[in-house]
């Protein structure tokens, strides 16, 4: 790690050192393009040495970067009109999972996704991510809502996990996820699903039964955190990096085994290197994809949705 | 004082010396409070968690049981370190080739399917065969018309399977969906421990959900739990009876009494309501 760290180090050292010399360039009027063109062309070199050769474990690390864009900065871009709803009608609102309507190249869309806070004030509104059942509730009536006026459902999923508190637990995290699950499995309108950063557990598939599954390139989605399978296994969750290594979590290995339908890329070194290049990735295969969905009958939506899960063996 | 015998105490015994005065008395009776209380919860639990083998025994009317899929057995689709030995192991001390026991038989001469997860294999962990076993389990329902009864023994989904062991939760729950449209019924019902991906996939979707006292029943674990929270969870809390007051069981049945209980559930259900006839 710490190596990839030194990497990243020069890579913002030459970076600055090229905006240095198009500034004084600028400024002074002197040519300096040449001198440009050679650092650019180093600095792509090491970039695309220490990026695309990423250990699960650095991905890991990518996924949980502090500055990755969340469901809400997808949102920003990529959503027209978005407005918030709130509330699961029983219990109350979970910041740790945003769901609302607005437009996607002009249809009419509802989106849910998990969210972290952007800073640790906002950790502390959103959970750092982690759902309680009322956040699993509101989703699924948001996707009920959807199912009744007939509007593709848009996911993306960003959590370390389901809530494991004592309220979650009192007020039923298991039923609320296993309702989504079936609820997902069969409602008449399309799902498509983009995870963005971590896929942690129950708690992220329970807004991932989707007809379609994107997955950012630097995203992980797996049963456990690394460090809980360390922590199971070897009785240390020290070994989260070993753990990362044998539990099969990044976008290669789960396209491999057909769990998501589509890898999906970010720019060298993240999706927070350049947000909007990643929301134009993402944007471009959700509108490959949704109009067909569109077109399909609700029986041959949901049947074609069921065969996509029941052949997982 | 009887805060006393939580606190310090597992298990307070009654001294028989004698002939036993006033407060001897009331503090045996007092004594025999805590001793239900304490056994409910839950040390004995342990040694009650159930053998699918006895289940079918003890529910199944004799001769009529036929198990299903007997040779799905579990690879490695993981490579998963170490994997291969452990499935060996629990092979051997189980008896059985995985965690799930499915088949079809008679409950007092009515006619169901039947799921019956083994704690005593791997934790009665959800791999890909474990899924793969009560997916087809539900679809022969639905092909049959039956009811099903799954017994959930399990301590989540497996981990060396990975992601693939994940994705068996949203399976099998979209097998109950289609089932729940054909209008069957399932029963559910929770045996000491369900946790994890099983208590958040079909164990909490039953029409009807039952459970054996004292079991431990949540979707994470009591010690993620304190790790979480950083404090001691109250006695009696993620079970059966604490999901009953938080309404999210039905009923406690104690084994025993069983094959009796979903015998009557089954009867009821023999026939249709009036307006569907």
């Amino acid at each position: 790690m710490s190596k990839f760290i030194e990497s990243e180090k020069l890579v913002i050292e030459l970076e600055n050192k090229i905006n240095e010399l198009k500034e004084i360039s600028e400024k002074n009027n002197i040519d300096f393009s040449h001198e440009i063109y050679i650092l650019s062309r180093k600095v792509n070199a090491i970039k695309k040495q220490i990026y695309e050769n990423l250990s699960p474990w650095q991905i890991v690390n990518i996924a949980r970067h502090q500055d990755r864009p969340t469901s809400l900065d997808y949102i920003e871009i990529l959503i027209e009109d978005f407005m918030e709803l709130h509330g699961d009608r029983y219990f109350g609102d979970d910041g740790a999972i945003i769901g609302g309507i607005g437009w996607f190249e002009g249809i009419p869309v509802t989106i849910i996704g998990h969210q972290k806070g952007r800073n640790t004030k906002e950790n502390i509104k959103r959970n750092f991510g982690m759902p309680n059942p009322e956040g699993y509730r509101k989703a699924l009536r948001l996707m009920k809502q959807a199912e009744k006026f007939n509007r593709p459902v848009i996911t993306f999923i960003d959590t370390p996990g389901a809530y494991c508190g004592l309220g979650a637990e009192e007020r039923g995290q298991g039923e609320a996820i296993a309702l989504n699950l079936m609820e997902m499995s069969r409602l008449k309108t399309p799902i498509i699903s983009i995870i963005i950063g971590e896929g942690g557990s129950g708690g992220a598939l329970a807004l991932g039964v989707g007809d379609r599954i994107g997955m950012l390139e630097n995203s992980i989605y797996s049963v456990i955190s690394p460090e809980g399978l360390a922590s199971i296994l070897w009785k240390d969750a020290k070994k989260a990096e070993e753990g990362a290594k044998v539990m099969k979590l990044t976008a290669k290995d789960l396209l491999a085994f057909g769990v998501i339908d589509k890898l999906i890329r970010e720019p060298l070194g993240g999706a927070h290197k350049d947000k909007y290049l990643t929301a134009r990735n993402i944007k471009k295969y959700i509108s490959q994809e949704i109009k067909s969905l569109m077109e399909l009958e609700a029986e041959e939506l949901i049947n074609k949705r069921y065969e996509k899960f029941r052949s997982i063996f | 004082m009887l805060k006393d015998f939580f606190t310090k105490k597992k298990y307070a015994t009654i001294p028989v010396q004698g002939k036993p005065d006033r407060e001897d008395l009331l503090k045996a009776k007092e004594v025999e409070n805590v001793n239900k209380l304490v056994n409910t919860s839950y040390d004995k639990i342990k040694d009650s968690r159930i053998e699918p083998r006895k289940i079918i025994e003890d529910i199944i009317d004799q001769g009529t049981f036929i198990e299903f899929d007997i040779d799905l057995e579990s690879s490695n689709p993981l490579d998963f370190p170490d994997y291969k030995a452990k499935l060996a192991k629990a092979k051997e001390v189980s008896m059985e080739k995985e965690g799930v026991i499915s088949g079809e038989g008679d409950i007092n001469g009515q006619r169901a399917v039947i799921c019956i997860m083994n704690p005593s294999f791997m934790m009665g962990s959800m791999g890909t065969v474990v899924g793969e076993k009560i997916t087809r389990a539900i679809e022969k329902a639905i092909e049959k018309e039956l009811p099903i009864i799954i017994f959930s023994a399990s301590g989540g989904a497996r981990m060396q399977e990975g992601i693939l062991s994940l994705m068996q939760m949203a399976k099998t729950s979209a097998a109950l969906a289609r089932l729940d449209e054909s209008g069957l019924l399932y029963i559910s019902v929770l045996t000491d421990p369900t946790t994890g991906g099983v208590t958040a996939s079909f164990a909490m979707l039953g029409d009807i959900i039952l459970a054996e006292p004292g079991a431990l029943i949540g979707f994470a674990g009591p010690r993620v739990i304190e790790q979480t929270i950083r404090q001691k969870l109250p006695e009696g809390f993620q079970r059966a009876e604490f999901l009953l007051e938080k309404g999210f069981i039905d009923k406690i049945v104690k084994r025993e009494d069983m094959k009796e209980t979903l015998s009557s559930i089954l009867r009821l259900h023999s026939k249709g309501g009036g307006v569907h006839e």
